[in-house]
């Protein structure tokens, strides 16, 4: 079977006609998906049904952070992951099965910028939910303005870049547009329940509590307390930096490991039956 | 099984490469898992020529023609295009080739016209939109979202993206299919335009008419071979022509007369239908006529017919069966 290698190993160095290519492409991507009712009442509406959620947590055992702070930072991180993982396996498996991916293979634009342009939608979805989440919590629930931005923009870009490549690689199993409903589920639910975003993981036992600190979603909640509010116990700027380490190592080992997975399993048509 | 082979031309010599060789194959094979779609094909094309590629459901067309368009790798041996290996340096070729493919899909919420300008935006040296969209005749469907294209036009909106990037070589996987005859005329039309300006095309196609109204030369594979190839003359010229009639009454088949050129004569007991396949039609229809119609005889529903690129083809397909064939009974000439 065709894999990734070929092009991605000899990519040349980003010029102007890749940009050009990646622009056309995201652009219809966008089209796309502003024609696709579904994949927008999930953007704008997963926010606010995520917030109405988070109401109901139990305030006093967020580890430290204001509940407002915990609230938000954790709806951000899984807005992320709906808009980003659970979008993306859904348009990557829709596009292959239509085998519109076999087409954009016969074209020029190389396979990493396909698999990127049909990311970007999703990817600018969430950085703007999380622009308007910053937004509310200065506004309306007396958030401080982020201490560190680019730690937080680290969690965000970094956490992008995981699941979209997760979600490439999730196609593999995945042989329909529905069947994704069920094939997204155990990273779904690992995420949702093991990243902190929803219990704070001190509340749980600490040998549970080291081993889900590894859970792929875990170090972006992480980064965007650190980055926002400075984490539990309030770091400052500079200090953000060196508690920024660990988290960002772990969302590199998931970068190298969706990207082997992607690598090895991706595959660009359906399978032949 | 061991395909019938034509005389001498089972498997082309490979001329050296010169600076008008502009694909080339050497000894390509292809194989999922065990099962060898692909055995040791070997064919250059020239530049501005149109080389075709035929074969029944299954003769390995379509996996050739994907290592030739570096989709795919080739199990073993070599392919050129444009000098370049199409899989490994993928990036040179790509943007002077275009890539018709038998199946692709379409983002079916994306008009005609954005599909177009999207393709356009992705090649390095873009027609203009609107004339390609003119060349293929889908100008009135421009604003048209792509689910709601009949199949002929999504196959001429298949072969206008193929066009866009103004390509020196052009791959052509059974373009015409579904198209109706005026739209396939428009089609091949089409294509001599890109050839008379210097485009090489390798097509493949189920049409035999579509392969004798444009190809330079051909290929016929079957079970993962070519087994022939040449020029349409060439191909037809190794199979032989047929004469048919029914044997009257009263004649036995032994009386036949014997035939020059003839390779073969078929008759069948029970109807009494005569088939001569022969490589001198001339010559043995004459001798034919000299032998019945001094005897007063009427040879019922007599027909001569030169041999086609379809009696070739089928020839081919089907491994000469009639001679199996336990109803007829091989009476030599």
């Amino acid at each position: 079977m065709s894999t990734l290698s070929s092009s991605i190993n000899r990519s040349s160095p980003i010029n102007r006609l890749a940009l050009r290519r990646v622009w056309w492409l995201s652009r219809t991507e966008f089209t796309l998906f502003w024609r696709n009712k579904t994949a927008v009442v999930t953007a704008l509406v997963l926010p606010a049904a995520m917030v109405v959620f988070y109401a109901r947590i139990d305030a006093s055992a967020t580890g430290g952070i204001s509940v407002n702070a915990y609230i938000l930072t954790g709806a951000v991180a899984l807005m992320l992951l709906f808009v980003v993982y659970y979008n993306l396996v859904t348009a990557y498996v829709a596009r292959r099965e239509e085998l519109v991916l076999k087409r954009l293979r016969t074209g020029e634009a190389r396979d990493g910028e396909i698999l990127a342009a049909g990311a970007l939608p999703a990817a600018v979805v969430a950085l703007a939910q999380t622009a308007v989440a910053v937004g509310i919590g200065a506004v309306l629930l007396d958030l401080p303005v982020p201490v560190n931005v680019v730690v937080l923009l680290v969690g965000l870009l970094g956490g992008i870049v995981v699941f979209a490549l997760l979600a490439a690689a999730s196609t593999a199993f995945t042989k329909t547009v529905e069947f994704a409903q069920i094939s997204t589920l155990p990273v779904l639910m690992i995420c949702v329940v093991g990243s902190g975003a929803l219990v704070p993981l001190s509340v749980l036992p600490d040998a549970a509590a080291a081993v889900l600190r590894f859970v792929p979603l875990a170090p972006v909640v992480d980064l965007l307390r650190l980055g926002w509010v400075g984490g539990p116990d309030g770091a400052g700027f500079l200090e953000a930096f060196g508690r920024a380490g660990e988290p960002v190592a772990i969302l590199v080992g998931w970068i190298v490991v969706g990207w082997l997975a992607l690598r090895r399993w991706f595959r660009w048509e359906p399978r032949r039956s | 099984m061991v395909p019938p082979r034509i005389d001498g031309v089972a498997s082309l010599p490979v001329p050296s490469p010169d600076g008008s060789t502009v694909i080339e194959l050497h000894n390509v094979s292809r194989r999922y898992g065990s099962f060898e779609a692909v055995r040791g094909v070997s064919f250059t094309v020239a530049q501005g020529e149109l080389f075709a590629l035929l074969g029944t459901n299954g003769a390995g067309k379509t996996s050739t023609v994907e290592v030739v368009e570096g989709l795919s790798r080739p199990s073993g041996g070599q392919v050129r295009v444009l000098g370049h290996d199409p899989y490994t340096e993928r990036a040179t070729v790509r943007p002077r080739i275009g890539i018709m493919l038998q199946e692709a899909g379409f983002a079916g919420d994306l008009t005609v016209a954005e599909t177009m300008r999207m393709w356009a935006g992705t090649a390095s040296r873009p027609r203009p939109v609107a004339e390609v969209m003119a060349a293929v005749d889908l100008e009135h469907k421009a604003t048209t979202v792509v689910k709601q294209l009949s199949g002929g036009e999504r196959r001429r909106l298949d072969l206008a993206l193929a066009l866009i990037g103004a390509p020196e070589v052009l791959f052509l996987d059974e373009p015409t299919t579904g198209l109706d005859p005026e739209s396939r005329r428009n089609t091949w039309r089409l294509i001599r335009g890109m050839l008379a300006e210097g485009t090489t095309v390798l097509l493949t196609t189920h049409y035999l008419e579509e392969a004798e109204e444009l190809a330079d030369r051909l290929a016929i594979m079957h079970q993962g071979r070519i087994v022939a190839a040449g020029t349409v003359a060439e191909v037809v010229a190794a199979h032989p022509a047929r004469i048919s009639f029914q044997l009257p009454a009263g004649v036995a088949p032994e009386a036949l007369p014997t035939l020059p050129g003839a390779r073969s004569v078929h008759c069948d007991h029970s109807s009494g239908a005569v088939e001569i396949r022969t490589d001198a039609l001339q010559e043995s229809l004459a001798a034919l006529l000299a032998w019945a119609n001094p005897a007063g005889l009427v040879l019922p529903r007599l027909q001569a017919r030169s041999a086609s690129l379809e009696e070739a083809f089928l020839s081919v397909a089907d491994g000469d069966v009639p001679l199996a064939d336990p109803r007829i009974e091989k009476v030599p000439a």
